[in-house]
C-alpha cells in the first residue's frame, strides 16, 4: 500500500517538476521573440524607406518627399553635448566615490541617490529642467535640451565609474604612491589607465541611453521644422520627431516615423554591443 | 605647467641633500605645486560628488516650486478630485494616479513570473554555452528606446489585441460577474490593458537580470544538498534558491516597478489619454506620464502648467519610494553575499 502511495507521490513531483521547467522554457521563448518580433517588424517597416534622402534631405510638410536630416543632427548634436557636459562630472563624482571617499558617509548617500537617479522617470528630469532653464529664459532651446540628457547622462557614468576605479587593484595604487607620486596623479595617471576600458563602456552605454529619450526633450529642445542649428532656439530631435510623425495622420510622415525608429534602435544595438565588447575583453585579459 | 613641472617627480624627491639653493626652491615649489593640485582635485571630485545630491534636491525642489500654485488651489482635494478640465481650470489627479497604479500592477502580474521563470531557465537549465548569449539578447530588451515600444505597440500590438486577445476576453468573460466589468466594452486595441502588456515587456529584462544575479550567488553547496536529497530541479528553485534570494528578488522586483510607473512614451502611444477612471481593462485611460508628456506644451495659463507639475511631483515621490525600497532591499543582499 505503502508502495503505491509513494509511487504516486513521486510521479506527482516529477509530473510537477515537468510542467515548471516547461514554463521556465516557455518563459525564455516568450521573452525573446519579443526581441525578434521588435526587430523584425522595424526592419520591415523601417528598411523600405530608408534611403540616401533619408539623411540629405530636411523633414518634409505632410504629403511631400523629404528625409530626417535636421532631427538627425539635432540629436547628434544635443547627444555629443550632453556627455561633454555630463561625462566629466559623473567621472569626478565617481572618482571621489572609489579613491578618496571610499570609506567615507558621503558616499554611501551619494551612492544611494545616484541608483535612485539612474532609474527616475526621465519625464520629470524634463519638468526639472523646463522650470530651472526653459521657464527662466523664457523659451524653449537646444541648450535646454542638452542639460537635460546630461541630468541622465551622469548617475550611469557615475556608477561605470564608481565600479570600474573599484576593480582596480590596490597593489597598482600602493606602487604609485611607493615612487611618491600624489594621490591626483596616482588617480590620473594610474587608475584611470587601469580602468580606462570600463569606464568607456559606462559612456557609451550612457550615450545608448540618451539617444533614444524622448521624454526629456518634449518640453525642454521641443521641436523644430526647419534646418537649424542654433542651441538658443528650439532643436529637432529624432525621437521627438518620431513621436510627433507616428502619432499623425499622414502615411508619409509615418514611414519616415518608421524609419527614424529603426536609425535609433540600430544606433542604440550597435553601441550596446561594443560596450558589451569591451567589457568582456576587460574581463579575459 | 612651466617647465620645472615636466621634470620627472621621482628626481625632485630623490636628490633631496645633494642639491643647490635654487634646487632646492624649485623641488618646494614643485611639491606645493602637487600638494595643491592633490588638495584641489580632491575638492574637485567631492564637489561633483555633492553635485548628484544638488541634481536630486534641484528636481525636488523645481517640483515643489513649479506646483506651489496648483496645490495651493486645490490642496488635497488635487489627490482625489476626478476632474481635469482645462476650460473652466479644475483639475483632479487621481484618474492619472489610477491609470498609473493599473498598469504597473498588469505589467507586474506577468513580468514577475516570465521574468524569475526565464532567470531559473538561464541559472539552471540551459546549456552554458548558451547562458551569455541568451542573457544579452533579454538585456537588449532593456536597451530598446521606449519611443519604439510606443510606436511598435500603436502600429503593430495594438491592432492585433483588437483582433484577437480583446475580442476572446469580451466573449469568455462577458457572461462572468465581476469578469465582465472587467473586460467590458468594444476592442479598441489602445487602452489600459495594452499598456500594462507593453509595460510587462520592457520591465522584464530588470527583473531577469537581477533574479539571475542573485539565484547564481546562492551557494552550490545548498543546491547539491537538495539534490543530494533528491529533490526535482523545481523543487530545489522553489524550497532552497527562491527562499534564500527573497529579498534580492522583491529588490529586483521593486526596480521593475519604479521603472513601469515612471515610463512614459510607451504608454503615451497606446494608452488612449482619456481623463476617467473606468472599470473597464479594455478602455482608454491615462497614466502621470502620459498626460505629462501629451498636455504640457500646450497648456495655457498658469494653473494648468502648475497641475501638471504637481503631477510630476506625485509620480516623482511616488518612484522614490518604490526605488529607495528596491535599493534597500538589494543593499541588504550584497551586504549578506559580500560579507
Amino acid at each position: 500500500m505503502a508502495g503505491v502511495v509513494n509511487h504516486s507521490l513521486y510521479a506527482r513531483r516529477r509530473r510537477r517538476n515537468f510542467i515548471t521547467m516547461g514554463l521556465a522554457f516557455g518563459a525564455t521563448a516568450f521573452g525573446l521573440s519579443w526581441l525578434v518580433l521588435i526587430l523584425l517588424v522595424l526592419l520591415w517597416q523601417g528598411f523600405s524607406g530608408l534611403s540616401w534622402a533619408v539623411f540629405t534631405e530636411m523633414t518634409p510638410p505632410p504629403g511631400a518627399a523629404g528625409g530626417l536630416l535636421n532631427p538627425i543632427i539635432g540629436s547628434l548634436i544635443m547627444t555629443a553635448l550632453a556627455v561633454v557636459i555630463g561625462t566629466p562630472l559623473g567621472v569626478l563624482a565617481g572618482t571621489y566615490m572609489a579613491e578618496y571617499g571610499r570609506y567615507a558617509k558621503l558616499t554611501v548617500v551619494v551612492r544611494f541617490i545616484n541608483d535612485i537617479l539612474l532609474s527616475a522617470p526621465s519625464i520629470v528630469v524634463g519638468l526639472f529642467i523646463y522650470e530651472i532653464m526653459v521657464a527662466q529664459m523664457g523659451h524653449f532651446s537646444g541648450w535646454a535640451g542638452a542639460v537635460s540628457l546630461a541630468v541622465i547622462v551622469v548617475p550611469v557614468v557615475v556608477r561605470t565609474t564608481e565600479d570600474m576605479l573599484t576593480l582596480v587593484p590596490d597593489t597598482l595604487r600602493e606602487a604609485a604612491a611607493s615612487i611618491g607620486l600624489p594621490r591626483s596623479l596616482m588617480i590620473t595617471k594610474v587608475a584611470y589607465r587601469a580602468a580606462r576600458a570600463g569606464m568607456i563602456t559606462g559612456v557609451l552605454l550612457a550615450v545608448a541611453r540618451i539617444s533614444g529619450e524622448t521624454a526629456p526633450l518634449l518640453f525642454t529642445a521641443l521641436n523644430n521644422q526647419f534646418w537649424s542649428t542654433d542651441l538658443n532656439a528650439p532643436l529637432a530631435s529624432l525621437p521627438v520627431v518620431i513621436f510627433q510623425f507616428a502619432l499623425s495622420p499622414y502615411k508619409d510622415w509615418q514611414n519616415l516615423a518608421w524609419t527614424g525608429a529603426l536609425i535609433i534602435t540600430l544606433a542604440v544595438l550597435v553601441l550596446s554591443i561594443t560596450a558589451r565588447i569591451l567589457a568582456a575583453q576587460r574581463e579575459s585579459s | 605647467m612651466q617647465s620645472n613641472g615636466r621634470r620627472p617627480v621621482v628626481d625632485v624627491a630623490w636628490q633631496a641633500e645633494t642639491m643647490s639653493g635654487a634646487e632646492q626652491l624649485d623641488r618646494a615649489r614643485v611639491l606645493r605645486r602637487l600638494r595643491l593640485s592633490d588638495v584641489g582635485f580632491r575638492y574637485l571630485t567631492r564637489a561633483a560628488a555633492i553635485a548628484v545630491l544638488v541634481i536630486l534636491g534641484g528636481i525636488i525642489l523645481s517640483l515643489i516650486l513649479g506646483s506651489w500654485l496648483a496645490l495651493k488651489t486645490f490642496g488635497l482635494n488635487f489627490l482625489f478630485a476626478n476632474t481635469w478640465n482645462p476650460v473652466t481650470e479644475k483639475f483632479g489627479a487621481i484618474a492619472p494616479i489610477y491609470g498609473t497604479i493599473v498598469t504597473s500592477i498588469i505589467a507586474m502580474l506577468i513580468a514577475v513570473p516570465v521574468g524569475l521563470f526565464i532567470a531559473l531557465f538561464l541559472t539552471e537549465l540551459c546549456p552554458m554555452w548558451l547562458r551569455r548569449p541568451i542573457g544579452i539578447a533579454i538585456e537588449l530588451l532593456a536597451g530598446i528606446p521606449s519611443i519604439i515600444y510606443g510606436i511598435w505597440g500603436l502600429f503593430v500590438f495594438a491592432p492585433f489585441l483588437q483582433q484577437t486577445l480583446q475580442p476572446f476576453l469580451i466573449n469568455v468573460f462577458g457572461p462572468v460577474p465581476v469578469l465582465s466589468t472587467l473586460f467590458a466594452g468594444p476592442p479598441y486595441g489602445i487602452g489600459i490593458l495594452t499598456a500594462g502588456l507593453i509595460l510587462a515587456v520592457m520591465v522584464l529584462p530588470f527583473i531577469t537580470s537581477i533574479s539571475r544575479d542573485v539565484f547564481e550567488a546562492v551557494p552550490p553547496v545548498l543546491k547539491e544538498a537538495a539534490y543530494g536529497l533528491g529533490c526535482t530541479t523545481w523543487e530545489v528553485a522553489r524550497y532552497v534558491v527562491l527562499p534564500f534570494t527573497r529579498v534580492g528578488v522583491i529588490g529586483g522586483i521593486m526596480l521593475g516597478l519604479g521603472r513601469a510607473l515612471g515610463e512614459t512614451m510607451a504608454v503615451t502611444f497606446v494608452i488612449g489619454n482619456a481623463h476617467r477612471i473606468s472599470g473597464s481593462l479594455l478602455a482608454p485611460g491615462t497614466t502621470i506620464s502620459a498626460t505629462i508628456a501629451n498636455e504640457f506644451t500646450e497648456a495655457v495659463g498658469d494653473l494648468y502648467t502648475s497641475a501638471l507639475i504637481a503631477l510630476g511631483l506625485i509620480l516623482f515621490i511616488i518612484t522614490f519610494i518604490v526605488l529607495a525600497c528596491a535599493r534597500l532591499l538589494l543593499l541588504r543582499i550584497n551586504a549578506r553575499v559580500g560579507g
